[in-house]
């Protein structure tokens, strides 16, 4: 299982905070997770195929072309507006 | 160095944290920045919430000081940062630096507040009289980036 969380506007957009995807492979890149859930309706296929979208893997930020394992907690939110 | 990093909804007391950092007894300087939520043009902002994803802020924190302590030499370095509901005049970040001597300690202070603002994971809703909005990133704020690099 890889768990995946939604933050901030995207997180209300989704009506989802956390949402657990059965792993088919070892190793895979968040691009390819990104599809699989952009195929969850036209709604997430909207959200999740912006282009400001950050991800980060175990908690730390990375690019879509990062590798994502089972058991790993894979974050998907919009810019960053701290500060 | 010492780091200290905190997310947290109370309140944080300037002179409590002044204090801490003047300890140092090898640091002359000691440099503080505080963060507030400020009114929007037309006057209509309620409130804002902040949000964060817990356990990566912290760590991004955490590395964020860490890098400004491979650029400059410190003594001390303080980040408290707030989430939750705030209303305007409340503080929302402090950042405070000890060091040696002043231009190390006014550099890191602004490097920090910069990679905060791209790095760390918080998000801004303001609550108006005329909705609520998240509010967007600021090109200003990724190109604050690149004096760094």
């Amino acid at each position: 299982m890889i768990k995946i969380r939604f933050f901030a506007a995207l997180r209300e957009r989704l009506d989802c905070s956390q949402y657990l995807l059965q792993c088919d492979s070892n190793s895979q890149s968040v691009a390819t997770v990104l599809e699989q859930l952009k195929g969850h309706d036209s709604l997430w296929h909207q959200e999740l195929s912006r282009t400001d979208l950050l991800c980060a893997v175990n908690q730390q930020l990375v690019p879509l072309s990062a590798a994502v394992r089972d058991g790993d907690e894979l974050a998907f939110f919009p810019p960053i507006t701290g500060g | 160095m010492s780091v200290f990093v905190a997310v947290q909804c109370d309140d944080f007391c300037l002179a409590s944290e002044y204090d801490e950092l003047r300890r140092h007894s090898a640091c002359g300087a000691v440099v503080t920045f505080s963060g507030l939520v400020r009114e929007l043009s037309n006057n209509i902002l309620h409130s804002m919430t902040l949000e964060h994803y817990p356990g990566m802020t912290e760590q991004a924190l955490v590395a964020i000081a860490e890098q400004a302590q491979q650029r400059w030499q410190l003594g001390a370095v303080h980040i408290i940062h707030r989430v939750g509901t705030l209303k305007t005049n409340e503080q929302i970040v402090f950042v405070g630096i000890a060091s040696a001597h002043r231009a190390a300690a006014f550099a890191a202070c602004e490097f920090i507040m910069d990679y905060l603002k791209n790095r760390a994971p918080f998000w801004k809703k303001e609550h108006t009289a005329a909705g609520d909005y998240w509010v967007e990133a600021k090109a200003s704020d990724q190109q604050a980036l690149a004096r760094w690099e």
